[in-house]
């Protein structure tokens, strides 16, 4: 079982083939001429060879494709398909990249996926904040003709609770851009009571690609256990930051190098963003790009983030400043993240400047303890994990910024914006 | 039957009465809002528990009863 075509492209890149550095959009026919045209395939089909090459989601859930899809399907009766193209994580670009410049990929995906549950109209929801973007999906879909199904773009606000699942709906339903409460799941009773299917821009893009060249094809890159490639945005003390495509199993080494190496040597890793966790450096660079490796020290690939910490930059006044911005970014509706996230980063500020109490950081832990869970969403959970991560990387920092100030200059992790002088590039 | 103890923290509005009426699963945090008792709510507790349900002044304290 397996195979559809009877050979796919070798080696990488995957997705981001046939992608120029000029920075254009492709075309419907480069698109085709580079992967071929949509395969038509049947909806139990798709399922299967989804379920056999172990896709799983890439928008941070990492759910497995497979079990989502057939969760809608079975449920069927005017299913909707909307692509979740938000890309809320500010240290994220490869949704963004994606959409604008290879939206026919992910037009394919979302075609297959639309047709596989039943529905009819594709929704593609994205942020107000990049205009390339919605000129990019606004082209494509205009050429898309022959798909039989309808598509609609949804420009929303930008912030970093807008893009969780249950914001977008709330948002595509009653034009609030804020969690809900749930369950029940989208996949239950999402958009007009329908079960919804909500994809990520990437795993469509994967999607697109499996569903012409099969899954044994997707599994000859990384392992087993993770198969097929991902798309990773690098950004921090790296020469050259953007999105880049790797194999799963490829060696943080490799993984920096990609990116034109280090600047500087590294203190340490931040991976899966701004919900994920700090690894110091001497641990991160023996790990591989596995779920394996990274659950062995406590992170998730999330969204695919890897920002780089140079020894010159301050840990700990990095992470006060994304604590504070996660405290601003609260959708502001439940008790424990709007008044716990507020307090959690008043508290790492103080811990960082050096001006707290003896007894800050047990408060600060107990209180990331607490948050946990207590939210409509994820938010205080990601917040929490984030800080108690800081705490322990850099915590041996905090008895010297106790005594002394810190004059480490600030890092520029991205926040609230696009990577700066993002490119994109494939290894 | 098993029951658990939840609360929808988008209509909570800190009131604190749940903590009042039933302390053996529910305290408050800094702020005042319900920390809950995650595990199973004993039989001896059930009816405090549908008390403390039912006066939550925004309904957001929900009690699931559930048949094994």
């Amino acid at each position: 079982m397996g195979a559809i075509a009877a050979a796919g492209p070798p080696g990488l890149p995957r997705l981001l083939a046939g992608l120029g550095t000029a920075g254009a959009t492709m075309t419907l026919a480069e698109h085709h001429a580079v992967h071929g045209p949509l395969p038509s395939i049947s909806s139990t089909r798709l399922i299967e060879v989804l379920g056999h090459s172990g896709l799983r989601g890439r928008g941070g859930a990492d759910f497995p494709t497979a079990t989502k899809l057939r969760a809608v399907a079975e449920r069927r009766g005017g299913s909707s398909l909307v692509v979740n193209g938000s890309e809320t994580e500010p240290a994220s670009s490869k949704d963004r990249l994606l959409l604008a410049r290879l939206p026919h990929m992910v037009l394919d995906g979302a075609v297959l996926a639309a047709r596989a549950v039943g529905a009819g109209t594709v929704i593609v929801k994205i942020g107000d904040g990049t205009p390339s973007v919605l000129r990019a999906l606004e082209g494509a879909v205009a050429v898309r003709s022959d798909d039989r199904i309808s598509f609609e773009i949804v420009v929303g606000p930008e912030g970093y609770v807008t893009g969780e699942e249950t914001a977008v709906l709330h948002y595509l339903a009653r034009g609030v851009a804020k969690p809900t409460f749930v369950p029940p799941r989208p996949y239950e009773r999402g958009l007009r009571g329908r079960p919804t299917l909500i994809q990520n821009p990437e795993t469509l893009s994967q999607m697109a690609l499996i569903a012409r060249f099969g899954s044994d094809w997707f599994r000859e890159l990384g392992s087993d256990h993770d198969p097929g490639s991902a798309l990773v945005t690098i950004s921090g003390a790296v020469k050259t930051p953007g999105v880049y495509e790797l194999a799963f199993g490829t060696s943080m080494n490799d993984l920096l190098a990609a990116a034109g190496g280090p600047t500087e040597p590294l203190q340490a890793l931040l991976v899966g963003g701004y919900f994920g966790t700090w690894v110091r450096a001497s641990q991160a660079l023996r790990l591989r790009l596995s779920r394996q490796d990274l659950h062995s020290v406590g992170c998730a690939l999330g969204s695919g983030v890897l920002i780089a910490l140079g020894e010159s930059a301050c840990g700990l006044h990095e992470s006060a400043r994304v604590i504070d911005y996660l405290a601003e970014q609260s959708a502001g509706q439940c008790g424990p993240c709007v008044h716990g996230l507020a307090a959690i980063a008043d508290s790492v500020g103080a811990l960082a400047d050096g001006v707290a109490h003896p007894q800050e950081l047990k408060r600060v832990l107990r209180w990331t303890a607490e948050v946990r869970g207590r939210g409509a969403c994820h938010h205080p959970d990601g917040a929490a994990r984030f800080v108690e991560s800081a705490l322990s990387v850099f915590g041996d920092e905090l008895e010297h910024h106790r005594r002394e100030r810190c004059w480490a200059p600030p890092a520029g992790l991205p926040l609230g914006g696009v990577v700066e002088g993002a490119r994109e590039a494939s290894r | 039957m098993s029951a658990h103890l939840k609360v929808n923290p988008i209509m909570c509005e800190a009131h604190g009465l749940c903590a009042e009426l039933l302390p053996e699963l529910i305290r408050l945090d800094d702020w005042g809002y319900p920390i809950l008792d995650q595990s199973e709510v004993p039989p001896e507790l059930l009816g405090l528990a549908r008390r403390a349900a039912d006066a939550c002044p925004t309904l957001a304290l929900i009690l699931e009863e559930r048949d094994r």
